[in-house]
Formats: structure tokens, C-alpha cells, sequence
């Protein structure tokens, strides 16, 4: 007993120092950054020793939801997550067909895989200077055609105005519950060969109900929004949803090419004997078992999109809207027009939109070991 | 912060004290003086020339020359903000002229009163009234002006409008009148670049619309940004927008100009920074190489810029600091620096002969023209202003909506206080 009580206590002495830090400058600065965030620090004499500070709740979201100025911040925020969508979807993809290929032991199999995860060593000032060159719009991709006799490419890859996907910031609300009803019914789908029954119980039916009712009856939602905004996915995203694919399918690569050796070959060659197809091991067997490394993929891939700022920076400068990212404009905000509270606003706003991508990830693994 | 207060304090009355005894004795200054601006590159030869004056006059000091690159100073703007809020301030620092260093610095106390130095040199006469009065608050005078650029130019290649047959457009009704012509011949009728470059289009399209005295009302606060004017102004920059490159957020402002000197583009409207890059970089001539006309619209009106120095409170060499002020603000050192920089100077006194023809007739318009401020480059408005002037304009470019885009401007403006 007395054993165990100064094992603990030599644990927490040495715990002490590293929690008491991360107190302080994790979790104390946040709370700052909140607290911030709800005064008008800001405009001239911002910078004085001791600048004045007034308490004004939630004004600062409330401006950039609904006022006028937050129209630039709105358009971020949107840009970040259909950027953080594709980003993912095309990571993952690129990096799990990459990491299947490799693991048919191909010749020079270990220098291909330097090869391809070589890109993440380079900082992205680095790619994105690169990109920036490889996508002007006379040269670098665009003139690769004329190589084989081809007419050169127009397209704006980083200052093209197109968008797609546009919808009105308006109906946000009905937006949102078309993508929730969405959800629903492709789930039910997906888990109908299973179980019919639970399927259209928890998932067909409320999908179809809410994409229904929103449907009938979305006129009467509020609007989020006094005046028409629109708001899509602009075309110029691309060329850095590109540069940032080919930064980062390597790494996502590698994690899978990792569980693919894990997996032992008795498995393989059993479910071979079974008529398995290699197809079919992939589909059926390999992927599946790699559901815990897709999981730390996304997690990792998502809050690196949510905080991307040094590529979009080098690749389309500041005072971009068409590729602008809330963390970029979060830095505008508050070290060039040096209105802090408004910047911190965006800073928590971001830190929430981040949490809703980790805190489920780290209540299943706690849920998990305590099972375990 | 406390401590960082103490310690400021400290250098304070530590300088004040070293200062204090040498201000009698004056001359043989030694140490160090650790100048901060973001002229490297094209710019570079310009502060060295003014530092070559310095080090003659004051051989034992030693000049630390912290440049931070970066066009127009985004860079070096956030380096020296990290700077002075470390209680670390550079002795002098480069910064626009007006509220770009009155609403930063100078409403934060963080900026010395520069009046006395101004009547002790003489200052008061040499530069015009109207300048000081832009640079200065009812408090005092913030900081030394070096050069003086024009923003409200239209450049052009009299060669290739000869070709296409169009003259140069005197407002915006005959720019409009042309501008089909030019893009039915394939012709961009007029270059833009990146998101300042439009802000800075912006402002003379605007002073084209609306006239001086409503702009100086405009940021005085006495004439509201959504009112009829407002709008009328972002009504014709929508209209002059349909006749830019469309690729112009890719593009460098060095790019756009390129446009009209290879004739892919007929005009350009830049500051005079652009004379200097024709002349220095691209080897040509003003007048025939380059044309130029003040952008349509604004002839009689100089919309002026100016880089100017000043002293930060609690400066570790205070007196070479006030020394190299001395140099910047001297006719010697003035017509040192502006011909190399491709400006003009902003004493009265200057000696012309030294200026190529362009910064010649540049300097007599400044005489006799109507001075207003510019907004892009931080004479009119404060950063909060300008900051959020940058987004402004990013959805105006997307949207196209001037109503919009004015009232935003209103509401941007009662935020930043003007």
C-alpha cells in the first residue's frame, strides 16, 4: 500500500512540471484567446502598453456570421472545408492506391516508396513556391501540351473566378439539413445488405423525412443572412488542393503501406485458397483491418487543411478570396489591421471547427481502452 | 507586461540620462544606430546612399541596416510590430506617411513628438504646409518625410497607341469610349495585378468620380461611404473592372507593366515607383519609351505617398537616431536619395537638375497641383481601415455589387474611427 502511494506520487512529481506548463501556455492561453475574442481589442491605440479593452459578449461572432465585413471570412470558411474535403478524399485515395501498388513488391520497391514519401520532407514555403511557378498561367503545366504538339492549356489554375457548388449563405440552414438528410440515406444504403430493417429505421427513414421536410417546408427556416451572398468552390482552390495532394499522399502512403505489411501473409494466402481475387483482398480483407490508420489519417489530414497557411500564403499571397483560408485571415485580421479581437474570434472559431474532427476520435480510443 | 513597462522605463531614463550631457557637447556621437525599413532590391542603393551621408558625419557610429524585404512592407511591418510590443523598438524605423503611423503607433504613445526638431532645422518652411499638416496630429509632428510618390499615373507606350489609333484618355468617359476598340483588336485596354494593385485603382477611379473636396470629406468622416457619391464611385470601378486582364490576381505589378511595354496592354495605372522600374530595369526613356498622364479624370490633382522616419520612444541611441533624421530630412540628403528611388523630394528647395525629365514634371505638378492623400498606401486611412479595405474589395471583385461594397465601406469606416 505505502509502496504503491509513493509510486503515485513520484509519477505526479514528475507529471507536475509538463501539466503545469501545458496548463498554463495550452489551455490558460485559450482561455485567453476567449476572453479576447469577447472584447473590442482593436483599431487605433491597440498597440499602446496598455490598451483599452471592453467586455462585448458575442458581438464579435455575431459580426462574423451575419455582418457585412464577415463576408470574406465566410467565403474562407467555406473554401476551407470543401478544400479540406477534397484534400482528404484525394490524399487518402492517391496514398492508398500508391501504397496497394507498392505492395505487390515491385522492383525498387524501396526506392520508389523514398520517392513518393520525399515530398513531406520539404517545407511548404518550399512546394508552394514551386506550384506557384508550375501553374502560371503562361507556363509550367499549361505549356506542358505543347510538347506533343498540343495547343497550351488557359486554365487559371490559381487565379481563375469560377466556382461551382455555389449556394446562398441565406438558406445555410436548409443547406445544412439537405447535407444531413444526405448522410443518412447514403448510409442506409451502404448498411442495407446488412440489415434491412435497423437500416430504415435509423437511417432511410429520418434521412428522407428531414430532406422531405426541409423540401416542404425550408421557407420557413430563418434566414442566416439579411442580403444574398454566394458562396461555392472556386476553381482556383484547385492548383492547391493539388500541391497539397502531391505533399501529402506519400505520408498517407506510407501509414498505409505500414499496415499492409502488418497484415500477415497466412491471411492473404488463406483468403486466396478461399478465390479471393486481389481485388477482392483489398476490398474485403486489407482495407477493413486498416480501419484504425483511415481513421488517424483523416484525423491528421483534416486539422493540417484546417490549419493550412504557409502554402496558400506562397502559392496566392493574402487578399485572395477565391483561395483564401480563415487561418490566413485570421493573421490578417489581427497583425495587419490589428484588430485582435476580431482575429481571435476567428482563431476559436477555427479551434471549435478543429475539435469537432478530434474530440470523437479521442472519446472512441478512451472508450475504447477502458473496454479494452 | 508590467516588467516589460519597468524595463522600458528604464532605457528610457537610461538614454535620456546618456543623452542628456551629449545634447550639450553634440558631434562626436559613437555606438551604434540600427536603421529598419523594407527598401532592399531595386530600392537597396537608394538607403545606401543616404547611410554613405550618415557615416561621413558621424564616422563612429556604427549603422546596422536591418532590412526586412517584402514589397510595400508587409514583411517588415509585422517584424517591427513584434518588435516594439517586445519593448525592443529599431532606433528609427521607415513607415507611410500619415495615419498608417498615426492610428499604429502614434495613437498607442508609443511615437516621440518630432515638432522640435522641425523648428530647430527649419523644416517648417522647406516643406509644404499642406504635407505637414498630413503628417502631423494637433499633438505634435510624427516623423520625417524622405520622398514623395504620385499614385493617380496612367502609363502607356505612345508607339503602340499611335498603332492602334487612340490617344490617351483625359477622363473615363473617353476611356470607355476607346477601351471596345482596344479589346476588339485584342488588346487589354487597361493592366491590373494582384488584390493592392486593385485598391490602388481604385483610389484614383474614385477621386475621378467623386472630385477632391468630396474625398478629403470622404476621410474627414464628413461625407459617408454609402452615400450617393459612395456608390457612384464603386458604380465606375465596376464598369472600368470589365475592361482588365482576367488573370490579374497571378499577376505581379512589375507583370501588368510589362503588359503595356510588350503591347499586350494599352494603359497601366501605377504609382510613379513604376517610372523607376521603366527607367532603371527596363532601360527606357520617359516621354518616349513610356508615356504618361495623371489617370482619368485627375488631372490638376496629385494623389500623393510618402516614406518618412520616425523616432520610437525608448530607443537605445536616441541621438544618432536624431542625427540620421537630420540627414533624411537635409536638402543634401534628400536629393542623394530621390533620384536613385525614382521620387521626388519633399522640400521645396530641391535641386532639379539632378531628376530625370519625369520626376522633373513631377515635381512642378506637385507645386501647383491640388494634394490629396492616397488611401492604398496609408496616407488617408489607418490600418484597421486598410485591412479591412482589402476584403472589401476582394468580394467587390467577386460580386460586382457596388451597393454592397459601399455600405460595407460605412460600416468599415465607423469601425476604424473616421
Amino acid at each position: 500500500m505505502r509502496e504503491a502511494t509513493k509510486d503515485r506520487l513520484k509519477a505526479f512529481l514528475t507529471l507536475f512540471p509538463s501539466m503545469l506548463l501545458i496548463a498554463i501556455f495550452v489551455y490558460g492561453f485559450i482561455g485567453n484567446t476567449i476572453w479576447t475574442s469577447m472584447t473590442d481589442w482593436g483599431g487605433s491605440g491597440s498597440l499602446a502598453i496598455n490598451p483599452e479593452k471592453n467586455f462585448v459578449g458575442l458581438a464579435n461572432y455575431v459580426e462574423l456570421f451575419t455582418g457585412f465585413l464577415g463576408g470574406g471570412f465566410r467565403q474562407d470558411l467555406v473554401n476551407a472545408v470543401y478544400y479540406s474535403v477534397m484534400l482528404l478524399a484525394g490524399a487518402i485515395g492517391l496514398g492508398m492506391f500508391i501504397a496497394i501498388l507498392l505492395d505487390q513488391k515491385p522492383k525498387g520497391e524501396d526506392v520508389l516508396r523514398t520517392i513518393f514519401l520525399y515530398p513531406m520532407a520539404l517545407s511548404f514555403i518550399v512546394s508552394g513556391t514551386i506550384w506557384r511557378w508550375l501553374l502560371a498561367p503562361q507556363g509550367g503545366v499549361n505549356i506542358l501540351p505543347t510538347y506533343v504538339g498540343l495547343e497550351p492549356l488557359s486554365f487559371q489554375w490559381l487565379s481563375s473566378q469560377a466556382a461551382i457548388l455555389e449556394f446562398n449563405w441565406q438558406n445555410l440552414f436548409a443547406v445544412f439539413l439537405y447535407i444531413v438528410s444526405f448522410l443518412l440515406i447514403l448510409v442506409g444504403l451502404f448498411s442495407m445488405k446488412r440489415n434491412p430493417l435497423r437500416a430504415m429505421k435509423r437511417w432511410l427513414g429520418p434521412g428522407i423525412g428531414i430532406g422531405a421536410a426541409t423540401w416542404l417546408f425550408g421557407g420557413m427556416l430563418p434566414e442566416a443572412l439579411f442580403m444574398e451572398e454566394m458562396h461555392g468552390f472556386n476553381m482556383a482552390t484547385l492548383g492547391i488542393i493539388m500541391a497539397t495532394i502531391w505533399q501529402y499522399s506519400g505520408y498517407t502512403m506510407a501509414l498505409y503501406l505500414a499496415g499492409f505489411n502488418g497484415i500477415s501473409q497466412d491471411l492473404r494466402d488463406a483468403s486466396m485458397l478461399d478465390g479471393a481475387s486481389e481485388m477482392g483482398y483489398y476490398r474485403h480483407i486489407a482495407i477493413p483491418m486498416l480501419k484504425p490508420i483511415t481513421i488517424s489519417a483523416v484525423i491528421i489530414l483534416s486539422h493540417i487543411s484546417l490549419k493550412m497557411f504557409d502554402l496558400v500564403f506562397a502559392m496566392t499571397g493574402p487578399d485572395n478570396a477565391e483561395t483564401g483560408h480563415p487561418a490566413l485571415n485570421m493573421y490578417l485580421t489581427t497583425f495587419r489591421a490589428n484588430d485582435f479581437a476580431a482575429g481571435a474570434a476567428i482563431a476559436i472559431v477555427l479551434f471549435l471547427v478543429a475539435a469537432t474532427f478530434i474530440v470523437p476520435y479521442l472519446v472512441g480510443q478512451y472508450r475504447q481502452r477502458r473496454r479494452g | 507586461m508590467k516588467k516589460a513597462f519597468a524595463k522600458l522605463c528604464l532605457v528610457l531614463v537610461a538614454a535620456m540620462m546618456i543623452a542628456a550631457p551629449q545634447a550639450v557637447q553634440a558631434k562626436e556621437l559613437s555606438g551604434d544606430l540600427e536603421i529598419f525599413s523594407w527598401w532592399a532590391g531595386d530600392e537597396g542603393p537608394a538607403l545606401d546612399a543616404l547611410i554613405k551621408i550618415y557615416k561621413e558625419q558621424n564616422p563612429n557610429v556604427k549603422v546596422i541596416n536591418a532590412t526586412v524585404t517584402g514589397g510595400s512592407g508587409v514583411n517588415a511591418k509585422a517584424v517591427l510590430k513584434t518588435r516594439m510590443l517586445g519593448g525592443e523598438p529599431p532606433d528609427s524605423f521607415q513607415v507611410h506617411a500619415g495615419q498608417e503611423l498615426i492610428g499604429t503607433w502614434v495613437k498607442s504613445d508609443r511615437m516621440e513628438d518630432l515638432t522640435p526638431l522641425f523648428k530647430e532645422q527649419g523644416w517648417m518652411d522647406v516643406f509644404p504646409k499642406g504635407l505637414i499638416k498630413l503628417i502631423g496630429t494637433d499633438k505634435g509632428i510624427w516623423s520625417v518625410p524622405v520622398n514623395i510618390h504620385r499614385s493617380n499615373v496612367m502609363w502607356y507606350v505612345p508607339a503602340n497607341l499611335k498603332k492602334w489609333g487612340v490617344t490617351a484618355p483625359k477622363n473615363w468617359d473617353e476611356f470607355f469610349a476607346v477601351a471596345p476598340k482596344l479589346k476588339a483588336a485584342g488588346v487589354t485596354p487597361l493592366a491590373l495585378a494582384q488584390n493592392w494593385t486593385a485598391n490602388h485603382l481604385w483610389e484614383s477611379v474614385a477621386l475621378a468620380s467623386m472630385g477632391p473636396d468630396n474625398w478629403d470629406a470622404l476621410w474627414s468622416g464628413k461625407l459617408k461611404f454609402d452615400s450617393p457619391e459612395g456608390v457612384k464611385a464603386w458604380e465606375l470601378m465596376g464598369k472600368v473592372l470589365q475592361y482588365t486582364n482576367a488573370d490579374a490576381s497571378s499577376l505581379s505589378w512589375q507583370q501588368a507593366t510589362d503588359m503595356v511595354i510588350e503591347g499586350r496592354a494599352a494603359f497601366n495605372i501605377m504609382g510613379d515607383w513604376a517610372a523607376g522600374y521603366m527607367v532603371t530595369t527596363k532601360k527606357l526613356v520617359p516621354g518616349k519609351g513610356f508615356g504618361y498622364a495623371a489617370s482619368p479624370g485627375t488631372g490638376g490633382e496629385f494623389m500623393f505617398l510618402a516614406d518618412s522616419f520616425g523616432l520610437p520612444k525608448g530607443t537605445k541611441n536616441r541621438d544618432n537616431a536624431i542625427a540620421w533624421l537630420k540627414v533624411l530630412g537635409s536638402k543634401e540628403g534628400s536629393d542623394a536619395f530621390n533620384p536613385i528611388k525614382g521620387s521626388i523630394s519633399a522640400r521645396t528647395d530641391s535641386d532639379l537638375s539632378k531628376y530625370n525629365g519625369y520626376l522633373q514634371s513631377t515635381s512642378a505638378d506637385f507645386g501647383k497641383d491640388r494634394v490629396v492623400a492616397s488611401l492604398a498606401h496609408g496616407v488617408a486611412a489607418n490600418e484597421t481601415f486598410m485591412g479591412g479595405f482589402g476584403s472589401v474589395m476582394e468580394m467587390f471583385l467577386k460580386t460586382k455589387n457596388a451597393k454592397a461594397a459601399a455600405m460595407a465601406c460605412a460600416q468599415l469606416a465607423q469601425k476604424a474611427g473616421i
